[in-house]
């Protein structure tokens, strides 16, 4: 059968793709559009590496057909920092060291980014709860919550 | 193996004839949280994906004017969980499906989806079943409706006829004196599968007699089970210490259950006792609360 041609918005950008129906969304970024950022660690939907937003709704990336993206406007982890300017996750979490091997870190930061622009003040049980389908194998998970909650305060002004 | 076709109808109309011209061998995509796992696994082998999120019905949350409400199949959990209206009315409902994986998969995960993979620990369930959900089914002789509770056969299996697929589903509307609530047992406190779930809803009249009751347990048997003698056990009373040891017992005399690495039969059985009072118990508060 002939491949899908699809038509999205990717981080801003107007981007065709052609893809087969078995492709996922994380297929078409990493292997058609070679944006490696977004990770494969488990491909079904459990460690959310590939975390991405499709139509403004957090996703996992490797749950997503690329056939369904026709018309969809997606954001990735490219997408995060403006040009040379990390987003302030970006530099808490280089600052704070909240990752080790950084595997699991792209899929963090976008789930944390779609946190903090649906809640600018979220306790420290919501963050966890909301990065629940965020593993990481390494950190413990504590650094990245708190630069997470660090990050927020720093956007809200609030000084520590 | 390969070439799967990949087609989004606008229309029940066109949905079903794409499903009834692929002989069965059609699958529906809404979430696809169930369905991308399985295409990845080989477990399935579509000659046919039919996206039906372009069907304006699978889509819509609206609350109707006789305060029930209409849910597309293909909704997302994160969609109905952001809306007030049906959060206090239906806290058991909401509770269950936004219990179903992660934030990303809640951006995804329908009800629709939920009930037709099948599942006999799916979350959703047994809360749809307690609260006297339909599911409205679209096929090639028109429309119908079952109850909820009709829809699964067993693991992976639905009473679904070839060429049907559920386009959305009744939420009735919230009894002024009513209240409902869904818990499940999992060994971690987040993302996995239930070892036993139990869905309530009741009406209380005004002295706190419980007047109906509908208790429904999952991951207990092969689908999910609508358990009678619990409901009769609490009906007229008041949920006095004996009401609610026959409704422990009633739980657990329903109960079915295999055994597997999430527990055994003796530990699921005595779980969904413990369950059902708890259930009960705060279906009961939010009816009491909200007369």
């Amino acid at each position: 059968m002939a491949k899908h041609h699809i038509s999205m918005t990717l981080n801003g950008e107007p981007t065709e793709f052609l893809c087969s129906t078995r492709q996922t969304l994380l297929d078409v970024l990493r292997d058609e559009l070679n944006l490696t950022g977004s990770k494969e660690g488990c491909a079904s939907g459990d460690c959310g590496a590939c975390s991405v937003m499709v139509d403004d709704r957090l996703v996992c990336a490797c749950l997503v057909l690329g056939a369904e993206c026709d018309g969809k406007t997606v954001e990735s982890i490219e997408g995060m920092a403006d040009g040379e300017n990390l987003h302030p996750l970006q530099q808490k979490f280089l600052e704070e060291a909240a990752l080790q091997c950084g595997i699991c870190t792209p899929g963090v930061l976008v789930a944390a980014k779609a946190l903090l622009e649906k809640n600018n003040n979220p306790t420290e049980t919501e963050v966890r709860y909301w990065l629940a389908g965020n593993l990481c194998r390494c950190t413990g998970y504590d650094k990245i919550v708190r630069a997470v909650m660090s990050t927020a305060a720093d956007m809200r002004g609030d000084s520590k | 193996m390969e070439s799967i076709q990949f087609r989004k109808p606008e229309t029940v109309d066109e949905a079903v004839k794409l499903l009834q011209g692929a002989d069965g061998n059609a699958k529906i995509l809404a979430g696809g949280t169930d369905l991308l796992v399985q295409l990845r696994a080989h477990m399935i082998d579509p000659s046919v994906i039919v996206d039906i999120k372009h069907i304006d019905e699978t889509r819509e949350l609206t609350k109707n004017v006789d305060g029930s409400y209409t849910i597309g199949a293909a909704v997302a959990g994160a969609e109905a969980h952001e809306r007030d209206d049906i959060t206090a009315d239906w806290p058991g409902v909401i509770e269950a499906w936004d219990l179903i994986g992660s934030t990303q998969i809640q951006g995804r995960a329908s009800l629709g989806g939920n009930l037709c993979n099948a599942s006999p620990a799916g979350d959703s369930v047994p809360a749809m079943v307690a609260a006297g959900m339909t599911a409205n089914i679209a096929g090639p002789d028109g429309r119908r409706t079952l109850p909820v509770e009709e829809i699964t056969a067993g693991p992976g299996k639905t009473n679904l006829k070839k060429g049907e697929f559920i386009v959305s589903f009744n939420l009735p509307a919230k009894p002024s004196n009513g209240g409902d609530a869904y818990l499940r047992l999992i060994p971690r406190t987040e993302m996995d599968i239930a070892v036993v779930g139990c869905g309530a809803a009741l009406t209380l009249d005004d002295s706190g007699t419980v007047t109906s009751a509908k208790i429904s347990l999952g991951a207990v048997a092969a689908t999910v089970l609508v358990v009678e003698d619990a409901a009769n056990a609490i009906i007229g009373t008041r949920l006095e210490p004996e009401a609610m040891s026959a409704l422990d017992a009633a739980c657990q005399a329903a109960c079915n259950p295999i055994d597997d690495k999430r527990g055994t039969v003796e530990y699921r059985t005595k779980v969904a006792g413990v369950l059902g009072k708890r259930v009960v118990k705060i279906a009961a508060d939010r009816a009491g609360n909200k007369v």
